[in-house]
């Protein structure tokens, strides 16, 4: 049993508040992924569940026991770096038993851990190598070698694919989702990538300024963000954010962007009653901007532009046109055949809308 | 014009030869060797003619005849000098002196290295930075307060200092220690700082972490770092020959000039025969550790 609990973690820099008060449950066995922009202490806050920092104020426990002043060693947790920080002068087989070696744990011991964890991450042929002698996708596997023969509580991980190319970052995404699937050992993992964010993780806690934003499953977060930076930070292209004013119509709520203006959905009336008159966000994912089909269910509403940049990426194309004095993102299919300057009816999928008031910058 | 009628064919137009990169690159060598043999010529006559004069009789080199030519070639200084008592006393002075030299600055500087470099405690940077200040005095400023310290030391503890060999011990890791901590912090300082976070986690202490992941990754520093302390307690001259006068407290450089030059008679064979003798361990160890020596001396220049 390890859940990892934060109470009110606060840590200071000398003046600067790099993490200012979190509160934090991270369940046995639960893969949870702490991100954001850089800067806004995630590293930080692995660091001091490490160890590796010192914790300003508030509690962090391990398995139910309080461990501020407890070290590194004896947290039972294993890292994982971004640079890998593998001993150079030892080989993969040593690399992955030192830990054991200084715990004197018995050599059959060392030696069956360090070839169940090599036949894990499939590195068996790899064992008398140095790690110059490796790739990074090896390297990076040994790192997590390395982490999973000392059987840890906790594995933490620190933007671990950061150093690879974009195709084996991929591919060692899956890798890391296969081993915690066989080995079910709790992790936290820290990255700024969203996209590894939403494939790895049971949980998602996006960070800002030194706060928890929101915590919740990925598709929780990307269909109900609370809050504009979360609505923003997840998805990419991020959504659009377009400023307009709240009218009232009969009944019906409509949402005025300069010369485009749409109903919004009957069902929130109610909820969106308060802001009639008041300058609001209109938030929509480029995903719920395409062109008008025949068969589309929700709620389309139709809408033209005038298109400036069309960026086709092969399975889709992007197209970004202005709605009241914002640059808008709008996706489509490939055969949707546009030129920059042509006008192109597009619909709008308003079931996925959000509403942000820019007083709190919460979602409505 | 005519440039205009090739874009015409599609083809890039070529212009004027200017030259070429492979013929810049051979004339650059041509200089690179004209001054390379000339440095070599300069640096080696010395050696070269100290060689020569060894193999010569007392008779040949007060002798008017061609410097650079052994008429009569002989080892008899050779023989003379490796069968005197005196000459291998200045030897093993020497040796001991420079070996455990070396013993005593590694365990000086590498862990001061590791504590200023990795240890950030108040005052870390200034502390590096006083080391290698110290360096910069030169012993020529040194050798007389320090003498004032010993006749000080003498008058009120009755311990007398000076003219005894092991006193240098003292003395010359004042050059060396200062110099191999930088180096060494250089060199620490180029370890990723995540190899000892990850130390730390696997269970190792500051003890461990610096003889079982520093000291192996820094390997080539220290190699360079020992070589250096070697060369300059083996090469020492001042202070030896400020601090010890009798001859079976000598070293090989000061034992050289005080035994071998009798008033104003310079036996100049066995002089240059001690002397190239005296030259022989350093190049040998250089020899051998030249590789890690060059690795150790511009680490950091390539993140590795």
């Amino acid at each position: 049993m390890a859940q990892v609990t934060l109470r009110k973690v606060v840590k200071k820099y000398d003046d600067t508040l790099a993490v200012r008060g979190i509160d934090l449950d991270i369940a046995d066995k639960e893969f949870v992924v702490l991100v954001g922009p850089s800067g806004c202490g995630k590293s930080t806050t692995l660091r001091m569940i490490a160890g590796l920092e010192e914790i300003s104020d508030g509690d962090i426990a391990i398995g139910g026991t309080i461990v501020n002043d407890v070290p590194p060693k004896d947290r039972d947790i294993a890292m994982v770096f971004q640079n890998y920080a593998l001993y150079p002068h030892m080989t993969v087989h040593e690399n992955m038993s030192f830990g054991l070696r200084l715990k004197k744990v018995a050599k059959d011991e060392i030696k069956r851990r360090v070839e169940n964890a090599a036949r894990i991450l499939d590195i068996t042929e790899l064992l008398a190598r140095k790690p110059k002698q490796l790739s990074g996708g090896q390297r990076q596997r040994v790192a997590m070698g390395r982490a999973i023969v000392r059987d840890p509580k906790v594995f933490l991980f620190d933007e671990p694919l950061s150093n690879l190319d974009a195709k084996l970052r991929v591919q060692m995404r899956t890798e890391i989702k296969k081993v915690h699937q066989k080995v079910r050992t709790t992790t936290v993992y820290v990255t700024h990538d969203q996209v590894e964010a939403m494939t790895l993780a049971d949980r998602v806690v996006v960070m800002n300024g030194g706060l928890i934003e929101q915590v919740g499953a990925p598709n929780d977060l990307y269909h109900a963000p609370t809050t504009k930076f979360v609505a923003g930070f997840i998805g990419s292209p991020s959504m659009n954010f377009i400023p307009c004013r709240l009218e009232e119509a009969s009944g019906a709520l409509i949402a005025r962007m300069g010369e485009v203006s749409l109903p919004l959905p009957e069902a929130r009336t109610a909820r969106y009653k308060p802001y009639v008159g008041k300058e609001v966000l209109f938030g929509l994912r480029p995903e719920h901007m395409t062109e008008r089909r025949p068969y589309a269910t929700g709620q389309p509403q139709d809408f033209s532009v005038t298109v400036d940049v069309v960026e086709p990426m092969g399975m889709e194309t992007l197209l970004y046109f202005r709605i009241n004095g914002v640059e808008v993102a709008a996706r489509v299919e490939p055969t949707s055949a546009v030129a920059s300057g042509e006008v192109m009816p597009l619909a709008a999928d308003l079931a996925h809308m959000h509403l942000i008031d820019p007083a709190t910058d919460k979602v409505v | 014009m005519a440039t205009a009628v090739l874009h015409d064919r599609g083809g890039p137009s070529r212009p004027v030869r200017y030259g070429s990169i492979s013929r810049s690159r051979k004339r650059a060598l041509v200089w690179s060797y004209v001054f390379l043999v000339i440095f070599a010529i300069f640096f080696l006559m010395p050696p070269v003619y100290m060689f020569i004069t060894s193999l010569k009789t007392s008779q040949e080199i007060s002798a008017a005849t061609n410097p650079w030519w052994v008429f009569d070639p002989t080892l008899a200084n050779y023989i003379e000098l490796l069968s005197s008592n005196q000459y291998l006393t200045f030897f093993k002075n020497s040796a001991i002196i420079s070996i455990a030299v070396v013993i005593i600055t590694m365990c000086v500087s590498i862990p001061a290295a590791f504590a200023l470099s990795r240890m950030k405690f108040w005052g870390s940077t200034t502390l590096a930075t006083g080391v290698f200040l110290t360096y910069l005095i030169p012993e020529t400023l040194l050798f007389i307060p320090l003498f004032k310290t010993f006749a000080f030391v003498y008058e009120y503890t009755g311990i007398q200092l000076i003219n005894n060999w092991w006193v240098l011990l003292f003395l010359y890791p004042t050059l060396t220690v200062p110099f191999c901590t930088w180096i060494m912090i250089g060199y620490f300082a180029s370890i990723p700082k995540e190899l000892d976070e990850a130390a730390i986690i696997d269970g190792a202490s500051y003890v461990q972490t610096l003889t079982r992941i520093f000291i192996p990754v820094a390997l080539p520093g220290i190699i360079a770092a020992t070589i250096f302390a070697f060369t300059v307690s083996w090469a020492q001259f001042l202070y030896p020959l400020a601090f010890t006068t009798s001859t079976d407290q000598l070293v090989l450089p000061v034992g050289i000039i005080t035994t071998l030059i009798k008033g104003d008679v310079f036996n100049w064979g066995q002089i240059m025969t001690g002397a190239l003798l005296g030259a022989a361990p350093p190049l040998i160890i250089y020899a051998f550790l030249m590789d890690y020596y060059i690795a150790g001396l511009t680490a950091g220049a390539t993140k590795g």
